[in-house]
């Protein structure tokens, strides 16, 4: 996906490097195309420098070093009020001496737009969010949801080709920022907009994004669409950081191009896909999804290697089992299964056998 | 609601029956007490040092009895005779008992005070025929007239008329410039004698232009301090108060020994050329002085409340603003200053009403020129003339409350933001 948008990229970092203080990168070598219409989300943990590349993409921070580029024109040196770029805060920024309508009004006068065309614009942001009864508010007398909106209308009612958008969620309850997430991403499809959003939600990632951009020490660590990134991690790094899974390690016994032998710590063989181990011997850290473990033996996958396991803990979820197992000396193995009709209800104590499909356990890097 | 039910009269009350308001009045008078009681000392030293000081000096500003009292008979011919009555004999000869009486009681000094509060220039003819009061002898109009031409004079008889009476409004008049034609009518003092309006004026055009200086200068100083990380802000702020800190007599004087002609200041502008021995500047002793000195003294006054309403807005609102496509000017002029102007207001008030009553820097920096309406009230009270001292200072507690009144119409007093 990135190879063709090289050179079509609408938003493009190339060998960006930023410091603070002179001594340590924040974001180290950050190379990233983003191409036109498209929904790209930065996560990653706190302080990986997600904040700060969205700082220089909007003209808040200079990089250091790189340069970065709009529409195939360099931006380093225009100021923000010329990048025509908009911009939602986590903390909204509404500006609190103006009514919703004077907020919305502001980006439009400063570009000298005419009262009637002003107002046009104005009515047809707040009908995109479904405030159009509250343009005489002040902020104060909004909620936070309703903030929001606000502030999504005013980034996006002088029609700027890419809004930034940093952790916009951050501070709305689950069920909110759940209708809102939907509500983002339908205005992003209606509105063919650029977005760059970021998060450390990583749920949040997954469901809005045309690709996500795992950040972690000042690097991408993947960029890759959001099914991708959950089933074929490329490091353990993002296996470990999105969503849940188990690891075992191990030490290469043979490798194939699509093939790996792992011979793990307690002595057992289990087949894996290598990811980013290449030669015989080398220290690995094989990755498998909760949900792709099996323990059914007619259901077990043909060719299966499987592993003996202890129940050590059930845990009813509702929708889902959640089962803890000892496997190879290791009490944190988990699996998951789903609450479906007739499904088992593993008992602590028992002796099970677990297995799964060489292709969903990937041998990654130690690390 | 469980445990309120709607009465038929449609009074809310109570599980027991009794109305919600009073439940809850009675429920919350205790605590009321409480905290009546916890202010309480606080009220009462408002009372005394305040209030009680106050309805004084207002009291003494309207109050002087040092004439009526002891001039009991001409008080009561006053009385007795509309103003417009051509003193005869039987005034005269009321004057006459009045002034041996005053000789006996040796207060022929404290009633002539009084009447040379409004018409200066008269103490010693009281204080010199009460002294030659004993040979004073029926006619007494002729006799008085004989011992000074003086006692015919129309402006002293109103002078008089208007002493008789403890309760006076003259102070008020002569604080404005104002004094009372021999007619009983109001006129304006002689040019020669006009000096309070004046004062006045030069007093509120000077606190004026200080807290313009106060602002300007505050303003930038109180940014710095808002957007700078709370260890070096704290450093800073540090300094900002320093002059708090420091006696307001050491701070005063070592402005002169900055701005005087041979100080510190002029022997720098002259050591690098760019003054001349003759051109030395006059920075002390007139108005400029008195303006540099005090908005050093008044700039933490205007720094406290604009660092405090500017520390809570949030960067991101500029950031926003510059997203929005404003040049940082616009972002500055729309966004930023509109939230800081409760600060302004707070603080341009504060100096503002400190400004007007200002005394020690303006007297020992001000000389002529720069003297305030405050140091007169002092020169004054040094003279015991308390009522003229009352009345300025009623006047300046008025114009005061105006300017607060004004400014609760224009900004709005819950608007203030002092801290
Ligand atoms: N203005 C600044 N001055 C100095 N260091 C900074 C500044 N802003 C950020 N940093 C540092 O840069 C690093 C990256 O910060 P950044 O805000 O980009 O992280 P982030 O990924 O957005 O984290 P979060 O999820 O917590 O918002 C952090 O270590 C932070 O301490
Ligand atoms: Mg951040």
């Amino acid at each position: 996906m990135a190879g063709p948008q090289q050179d079509a990229a609408f938003v493009q970092f190339e060998r960006v490097q930023k410091s603070y203080d002179g001594e340590t990168l924040v974001v180290k070598d950050l190379n990233l195309a983003i191409g036109k219409g498209e929904f790209l989300t930065m996560l990653g943990p706190s302080g990986s420098g997600k904040t700060t590349c969205l700082m220089m993409l909007a003209g808040f921070e200079t990089a250091t070093h790189g340069e970065i580029r709009l529409a195939g024109r360099p931006i380093n040196q225009v100021p923000p009020h010329k990048r025509d770029i908009g911009m939602v805060f986590q903390n909204y920024a509404l500006f609190p001496h103006m009514t919703v309508g004077e907020n919305l009004a502001f980006p439009l006068e400063v570009r000298g737009i005419g009262r009637s065309e002003r107002e046009a614009k104005i009515t047809r942001a707040l009908d995109m969010v479904q405030m159009g009864a509250f343009a005489s508010r002040r902020p104060a007398q909004l909620s936070g949801g309703q903030q929001q909106r606000i502030a999504l209308a005013r980034a996006l009612v002088f029609d700027p080709a890419l809004v930034l958008m940093d952790e916009p969620l951050g501070a709305l309850d689950k069920q909110l920022r759940e209708h809102m997430q939907f509500e983002i991403k339908h205005l992003h499809d209606n509105l063919g907009i650029t977005v760059v959003y970021v998060t450390h939600d990583q749920g949040e990632a997954l469901t809005m994004s045309d690709r996500v951009a795992v950040f972690n020490d000042g690097r991408i660590q993947q960029l890759a669409p959001p099914d991708e990134l959950y089933e074929r991690p490329a490091n353990s790094f993002v296996a470990g950081f999105i969503g849940e899974n188990n690891r075992l390690r191990g030490t290469v016994e043979d490798i194939g191009p699509d093939r790996a032998l792992v011979r793990l710590a307690s002595g057992e063989l289990i087949e894996a896909t290598p990811v980013n181990v290449t030669r015989k011997g080398q220290a690995t850290l094989v990755s498998i999804r909760p949900e792709r473990v099996e323990f059914k033996p007619d259901l077990m996958p043909t060719g299966a290697h499987t592993l003996e396991a202890e129940v050590l803990e059930f845990i009813y979820m509702g929708d889902i089992f959640r089962t803890r197992l000892r496997v190879t000396g290791q009490d944190d193995f988990v699996i998951k299964s789903r609450n479906a009709q007739g499904q088992r209800r593993l008992e602590p104590g028992e002796k099970i056998r677990i297995g799964w499909a060489p292709q969903d356990a990937r041998a990654l890097d130690p690390a | 609601m469980a445990d309120t039910t709607l009465t038929r009269t449609g009074v809310l009350s109570t599980a027991d029956g009794r109305p919600l308001k009073s439940a809850l009045a009675r429920a919350q008078s205790r605590a009321k007490w409480r905290a009546f009681l916890l202010v309480a000392p606080l009220l009462l030293f408002v009372l005394v040092t305040f209030v009680a000081p106050i309805g004084q000096m207002l009291f003494r500003s309207v109050h002087h009895d040092g004439f009526s009292r002891n001039m009991p008979h001409l008080s009561a011919w006053f009385a007795a005779n509309p103003r417009g009555t051509e003193p005869g004999e039987a005034a005269f000869a009321a004057l006459a008992d009045d002034l041996k009486a005053a000789r006996q009681n040796r207060t022929a000094g404290e009633i002539g005070t009084r009447i040379n509060y409004d018409l200066s220039g008269t103490r010693s003819l009281f204080t010199a025929t009460a002294r030659s009061a004993d040979k004073l002898a029926p006619p007494y109009r002729e006799a008085l007239l004989a011992e000074n031409r003086q006692w015919g004079d129309p402006r002293l008889w109103e002078a008089m008329r208007g002493a008789s009476g403890a309760l006076t409004p003259n102070f008020y008049l002569s604080a404005l410039d104002l004094q009372r034609s021999p007619d009983g009518g109001i006129e304006r003092a002689p040019p020669e004698n006009r000096v309070y309006l004046m004062l006045f004026e030069r007093t509120f055009l000077l606190s004026g232009i200080i807290m313009v200086m106060t602002l300007v200068l505050g303003y930038p100083v109180a940014h710095l301090l808002a957007v700078l990380p709370l260890r070096t802000s704290n450093l800073l702020m540090i300094l900002v108060l320093l002059p708090f800190w420091t006696s307001l007599l050491v701070r005063t004087t070592s402005w002169i020994v900055l701005l005087q002609s041979q100080g510190v200041v002029n022997n720098v502008l002259v050591a690098s050329g760019v003054l001349t021995e003759e051109t030395r500047l006059q920075m002390i002793y007139n108005q400029a002085g008195t303006i540099i000195a005090m908005t050093h003294i008044l700039l933490p006054f205007m720094i406290l409340p604009l660092y405090s309403v500017m520390r809570p807005i949030p960067p991101s609102y500029v950031r926003a603003a510059r997203s929005l496509g404003a040049s940082s000017w616009c972002a500055f002029r729309r966004i930023y200053f509109p939230q800081t102007i409760p600060g302004i207001a707070a603080g341009a008030l504060l100096v503002f009403i400190l400004a007007v009553g200002y005394y020690i820097t303006p007297a020992l920096v001000g000389g002529a020129s720069g003297q305030l309406i405050s140091n007169l009230i002092a020169f004054h009270m040094s003279k015991s003339n308390w009522s003229l001292a009352a009345a300025i200072a009623a006047i300046l507690l008025a114009a005061v409350l105006v300017l607060y009144w004004l400014y609760d119409r224009l900004i709005g007093i819950d608007n203030m933001k002092l801290g």
